[in-house]
């Protein structure tokens, strides 16, 4: 490999060109695997983290030990598996699910797995953050404990749930880059094909620039929803 | 009617356990206010806990109206908590919803109409004296605010109880007296009984017909609040009554003749009374140490005096002191002796 020529003007006119063809279609492959397998892991994610608060032996609906001694574990497991070893893990999984292993749609699977354990503990961490007197108060006003979920944790916990799942999609995203190494799109992909195997820096930095921007623009919308949701701070 | 029978609530901690609560007995009629006052850690809070059952007692049953709370089902549990409600001392609104939404959420919760809700809750704001502040989201007013939107969600189900857990400590005096003055109108205009649970004396004194003292976990002194303040058996009651009691540390010159004269609702509050013993008898008394408060247009309480001169001059300060309607005087020898007893 030459570095020193990876910046030629020969070369940085390829990638300006890569960037007008092929960015358009990765950065699209990017955002919605990671939009699509976010969706997935919040819909699996946000009940097991709901259960891991209100399970627990001192919660509003508690389950027998075992369960939640079982459900930490696979969480935690799941967790400690590196993304791109448990990609390769579930390929069958993922075969039976999509047909396939390869490609974008296929890299859903293995997204939405490593992230759900993820999203999980980020809903248990923002329900936790709830005052347990506002709890008691519901009890006390006679509410069930789905109705607490339903009308007391959730809606206490917006702002606090945005902000983490702000933080799940930019980490899914990284993952997604990680992905172009095993048969997944996107701009990792992109960075790779050209990057590691045909020494064209230019692109992957371009790639990397790009994945950046798209970083800021979702952590800054992030920020700025969920400063608007929270209505604990005066004067709006 | 609210029955506390035998209650107990032992709590098992990692060195043993405590007796939060140790064979709790009162009785809580209909349209009474009801203070249950201690100091911290006394158990107050878990006896509030315990008549909705947010705590289960270990031994022992409420009974509300006869019904033995401890034997309802989930169910039942739940539809009696809408009869008695509950406000406390952090308010506890949904800080992300708006006070209209805070009111409307028991009915919410019991699945009625929701346009009829929303009437009912804006008649409550009403009542509470915030109707403008309906879409204002709680953190946005100030603490007596947020406990009028708490004590109007309180009241939204039309409850038969409400208790208050300490629903005025967070508040400065000003706005203690304003909530008080609506929990009494409440109380006076629904007919709602009402259970306060304070450390301040002052509140019982303002807002309570009855009163309970609770000194670790048991009742060590109950009945009107006339009564307690007039004559205090318990020693907690004397120091809660008068925490800066002068007698609590004071220690007094041997020999001298010092009497306690006891107020016992005596409309003559307003009469200088040492000063007219010292006219009609010509006795100069000093005053030791005092404790008197006004309940309603009557004192209460007593001042501790000291009686210069002779035994005889003693005996005319008694006869003077005695002739005047609820006042009771008593030598404090003999006050001394009482107190080894209680």
């Amino acid at each position: 490999m030459n570095f020193a020529n990876a910046f030629t003007p020969e070369r940085l006119q390829e990638a300006w060109q890569c960037l007008l063809t092929e960015f358009p279609f990765a950065v699209w492959e990017t955002v919605y695997s990671t939009l699509l397998a976010t969706l997935f892991a919040v819909i699996i994610g946000l009940p097991l983290g709901v259960l891991l608060v209100t399970g627990e032996q001192k919660g509003i609906r508690p389950l027998p030990r075992p369960f939640m001694s079982f459900l930490n574990v696979m969480i935690n497991l799941l967790r400690s598996v590196p993304f791109i070893i448990l990609m390769v893990m579930i390929i069958p999984l993922t075969r039976v699910i999509v047909g396939t292993s390869v490609g974008t749609v296929a890299a859903i699977v293995p997204l939405t797995v490593a992230a759900f354990p993820f999203i999980a503990r980020l809903v248990e961490s923002s329900l936790r953050e709830i005052n347990p007197n506002i709890i008691e108060t519901a009890l006390s006003m006679g509410a069930s404990p789905l109705q607490i979920v339903t009308h007391v944790m959730l809606p206490e916990s917006v702002p606090s749930l945005v902000t983490n799942i702000t933080l799940a999609i930019t980490t899914i995203m990284g993952y997604t880059a990680m992905s172009g190494a095993v048969g997944g799109g996107g701009l990792g992909k992109l960075a790779l094909a050209y990057g590691y195997q045909r020494y064209r820096f230019a692109v992957l930095y371009l790639a990397v620039i790009v994945l950046v921007v798209i970083t800021q623009i979702i952590q800054s919308f992030g920020t700025w929803l969920a400063a608007k949701l929270d209505k604990r701070l005066k004067n709006q | 009617m609210i029955e506390l029978r035998n209650l107990s609530k032992h709590f098992t901690t990692s060195d043993g356990g405590v007796d939060a609560l140790k064979q709790i007995n009162l009785t809580i009629e209909n349209g009474d206010i009801y203070g249950i006052i201690g100091m911290s850690g006394a158990g107050k809070s878990t006896l509030v806990r315990c008549i909705n059952m947010l705590e289960r007692p270990t031994e022992g049953s409420v009974l509300m109206d006869g019904r033995d709370m401890g034997s309802l089902s989930a169910k039942e549990l739940r539809a009696m908590r809408r009869k008695i409600t509950m406000i406390f001392q952090g308010f506890n609104l949904l800080m992300q919803r708006t006070c209209l939404k805070n009111v409307m959420l028991p009915l919410k919760l019991s699945g009625g109409n929701r346009e009829a809700a929303e009437k009912k809750a804006r008649e409550l704001l009403e009542l509470v004296g915030l109707p403008d502040k309906a879409n204002a989201y709680p953190a946005q007013l100030s603490g007596g605010q947020q406990q009028r939107v708490a004590i109007a969600r309180a009241l939204v189900t039309e409850p038969d109880v409400l208790l208050c857990d300490e629903a005025t400590s967070a508040l400065d005096p000003k706005t203690t007296h304003a909530i008080l003055e609506l929990i009494r109108d409440i109380n006076q205009k629904l007919g709602i009984t009402v259970i306060v649970i304070t450390h301040q004396m002052s509140v019982v004194q303002e807002v309570c017909n009855k009163v309970a003292i609770l000194e670790n976990g048991t009742v060590v002194e109950e009945g009107t609040v006339a009564e307690v303040f007039a004559n205090p058996r318990a020693a907690a009651t004397r120091n809660l009554i008068n925490p800066s009691n002068p007698e609590n540390d004071a220690i007094f010159p041997e020999g001298g003749q010092r009497i306690r004269v006891i107020f016992n609702g005596a409309v003559a509050s307003r009469e200088p009374l040492i000063a007219k013993m010292a006219v009609d008898c010509g006795i100069l008394a000093s005053i030791l140490g005092a404790s008197t408060r006004s309940v309603g247009d009557k004192a209460y309480g007593y001042i501790l005096l000291d009686i210069p001169g002779t035994p005889e001059d003693l005996g005319r300060a008694i006869a003077y002191l005695s002739t005047i309607p609820n006042i009771t005087v008593q030598v404090e020898a003999e006050y001394a002796a009482k107190e080894e007893r209680a």
